[in-house]
């Protein structure tokens, strides 16, 4: 977008400081996350720049906040926590996700409108009342408390976004190619696993990331139904910031910027890659 | 399913097939109706398709729609009174509700307390008839650790009133009569700052202990205030997105989904840093004499510091949607605006702008539910003057452990969340929901 010719002085006035507009709102959006990652080397307990980092002297900042993770033991059980229901959650939102993406996208699903909204709610209804009813009812049937519990909660949690990535990869997916294949002799797995699943790998994918990053980054419902036992990374952070507030957070939370960098960068190339294969990429 | 047209070879009287005026069915290779066997294919297909949703459904249904329909029931259930004391709520069914309860009824509490006391499960009818009528925890215990070795006195209304005069109380048999149905309204009530009076009438509770309609309203307007800063802010962002070259919008676009992928409590975690007394704003602000040492400016643990926090992570939500209405407008309109005469901003008000309201719908009304319903950040950036009615409900499931009044409030911010959902549903429609 130039300046068109036929701008007036004053329009053009308006384009830079439109620009610059906008320039401030995106240092509002990520500024806020590359803050912490030098205030996480800060020497000292505290929360904000010292004189000695402000002048770049090398005795301001250490490692000891990333020390002090790497060593604690409660930081190491909640992360193996947080591994352990990230990854059983994700394989299962993803898996039973999939299947109904697909079902979904046929033409023929009836009531597909309605389906969809009940399967889009969990990320609707807010997480507290979801909790507060997960706590209840697995209660009531004796999984509170339980990797299970957890787990089964973390899921449906997850669902909403793998059936939206994954649906939205199949809109514009060739239904002959199924045809094709049911031809050429393929019963239905051979078809979805040789043909169907290899052009919506990249939307499977993305959703898996989005069902663990939902998972991984879950407080209320593991502060209502998890017992210390099941104790995640997200509640000692929780707790961290609530009680005390000690920089190691600042380290754990570097760590986990760098990991959404990751992640945000593998859906980003998947995404292209997939609008690739289907031939809607305009570039 | 192939079909072909046998019919005019098989039934050669039913006239020329296909030419529009047959009275016979079109047939099918295997000899049926082509109708019947058309129908059948769709059923066939509407049931394969159905078959591959409903495993994910059933798994919602079990992991999320009961725990829901539970959260429900437990905010009108209310069988303490029912199950620990059986006798008493059957007996106090024939009393009119004047005057006090006959002799039975107060032999049958006494029962009912004596056998509390041996299984020692009073407790939590005692907690439950307090939320009704303060002081009946004590007159309960108190009662039933008085008449454990009491047998069969000359009359049990005498004793039970002499022990404690409450049990003279019309109102208190009211309340137990009341509790004895197995369901109530008083959790409704209480959530709505309301409560029922000596007589068992609906009233408003005292002004010193209105504490939720308020909050709620609260709660309203600053999420509404959230949504209106993420639309100040995301609306230059979404149309800059949409007017670059793909190139650079994409790399822009990235810096709109890191929030969104980076974890709340990072975020939250990074706002404590910057807006603290002590944190990153202030000392630059102290630095360049704006503000003064002794004077830092309270930003956070209060609402700035909900607002601020909320906005940030609510923006993308608001971005997201507007993008991808700005992008399907094509800039033609604007040149053939200003090509008769309008200016830039009337192009843009006249032409554009209205053009843009379906996405400014779309993520105005996804923003304000998510905001409503947030606890993580107003619990912990909010103090106590940026909280929201999630932290109550937060409160009475963890804290105080009414949960029954934690469900009602639950249920209320539901109802809220459901219409708004429906009303998104109708305006979007939730198979238009993007992720980037």
């Amino acid at each position: 977008m130039a300046v068109p010719a036929y701008a007036t002085p004053a329009e053009r006035v308006w384009y830079y400081a439109f620009r610059i507009i906008c320039g401030l709102i995106f240092c509002f959006l990520v500024g806020p996350l590359f803050i912490i990652i030098p205030l996480s080397f800060n020497a000292e307990p505290y929360f904000s720049f010292t004189q000695k980092m402000l002048t770049l002297d090398p005795e301001g900042f250490s490692l000891r906040w990333y020390q002090d993770f790497f060593t604690s033991a409660a930081w190491l059980h909640s992360i193996k926590n947080s591994i352990i229901i990230a990854v059983a959650s994700t394989i299962l939102a993803t898996v039973l996700g999939t299947i109904a993406a697909l079902g979904l996208s046929s033409r023929f699903m009836p009531y597909r409108s309605v389906v969809m909204a009940i399967l889009i709610s969990p990320m609707i209804v807010p997480v507290i009342i979801s909790g507060a009813g997960m706590f209840f009812f697995f209660s009531s049937i004796g999984i509170a408390q339980t990797y299970l519990g957890v787990i089964l909660a973390h899921t449906a949690l997850g669902i909403p976004f793998v059936v939206i990535t994954v649906t939205a990869t199949l809109t514009g997916f060739d239904q002959s190619l199924i045809r094709a294949a049911a031809s050429m002799g393929a019963n239905p797995t051979t078809t979805f696993f040789k043909v169907i699943l290899p052009l919506v790998l990249p939307g499977v994918i993305s959703g898996a990331l989005f069902a663990f990053a939902t998972s991984f980054d879950e407080v209320v419902v593991v502060l209502f139904i998890s017992g210390p036992a099941q104790s995640t990374m997200p509640i000692q952070m929780w707790s961290g910031i609530r009680e005390s507030i000690s920089p190691t957070i600042l380290a754990v939370a570097t760590i986990l910027v760098l990991l959404s960098i990751a992640m945000l960068t593998t859906v980003e190339l998947l995404r292209r890659r997939s609008e690739k294969i289907r031939g809607i990429s305009p570039g | 399913m192939s079909v072909s047209m046998p019919g005019s070879q098989t039934n050669p009287e039913s006239g020329v097939v296909g030419s529009g005026g047959a009275t016979a069915p079109l047939l099918a290779a295997d000899g049926r109706p082509l109708k019947v066997s058309l129908r059948r294919a769709m059923f066939k297909n509407k049931a394969r398709a159905l078959l591959l949703v409903s495993p994910l459904l059933i798994f919602l249904f079990v992991a999320f729609v009961m725990p829901i329909f539970s959260m429900l029931t437990r905010s009108v259930e209310s069988n303490e009174v029912i199950t620990l004391l059986p006798n008493t709520a059957m007996a106090v069914q024939a009393w009119d509700g004047e005057g006090l309860p006959d002799e039975l009824t107060f032999a049958a509490l006494a029962g009912d307390l004596k056998q509390g006391q041996i299984d020692r499960n009073l407790g939590r009818v005692a907690s439950r008839l307090n939320y009704e009528y303060s002081g009946m925890r004590s007159t309960i215990t108190g009662t039933a650790r008085r008449i454990t070795n009491l047998e069969n006195p000359e009359s049990w209304k005498e004793t039970l009133i002499d022990i404690n005069s409450n049990w003279a109380d019309t109102g208190v048999w009211r309340v137990i009569k009341r509790e004895s149905s197995g369901y109530t309204l008083s959790y409704y009530l209480a959530a709505m700052d309301m409560r029922y009076d000596e007589e068992g009438k609906i009233v408003r509770q005292p002004e010193t202990r209105r504490v939720y309609v308020d909050l709620m309203i609260k709660t309203l307007w600053m999420s509404i205030l959230i949504t209106f800063m993420c639309f100040i802010l995301g609306y230059p962002v979404a149309f800059l997105l949409a007017s670059l070259p793909l190139s650079t919008s994409n790399l822009l676009m990235m810096m709109v989904l890191l929030p969104f992928w980076t974890s709340l409590l990072v975020r939250t975690t990074s706002w404590i840093a910057i807006l603290q007394s002590q944190g990153v704003l202030n000392n630059i602000l102290v630095a360049i004499g704006v503000v003064d040492d002794n004077n830092r400016l309270q930003l956070i643990y209060n609402q700035i510091g909900t607002i601020v926090a909320m906005t940030h992570i609510l923006l993308p939500f608001m971005i997201l949607p507007l993008y991808s209405v700005m992008k399907s407008i094509s800039p033609s309109y604007m040149r053939a605006a200003r090509s008769m005469g309008a200016t830039g901003y009337t192009a843009f008000r006249r032409v554009y702008f209205p053009q843009t309201l379906p996405g400014i719908g779309a993520g105005a009304i996804l923003v304000f539910i998510l905001a409503i319903g947030y606890y993580i950040t107003p619990a912990l950036v909010g103090g106590e003057s940026g909280r929201f009615i999630t932290n109550f409900i937060a409160y009475h499931m963890q804290v105080s452990l009414n949960w029954g009044l934690a469900a009602a409030i639950a249920s209320i911010l539901l109802g809220a969340v459901i219409m708004l959902y429906l009303l998104y549903n109708r305006i979007v429609g939730s198979d238009n929901l993007k992720l980037g």
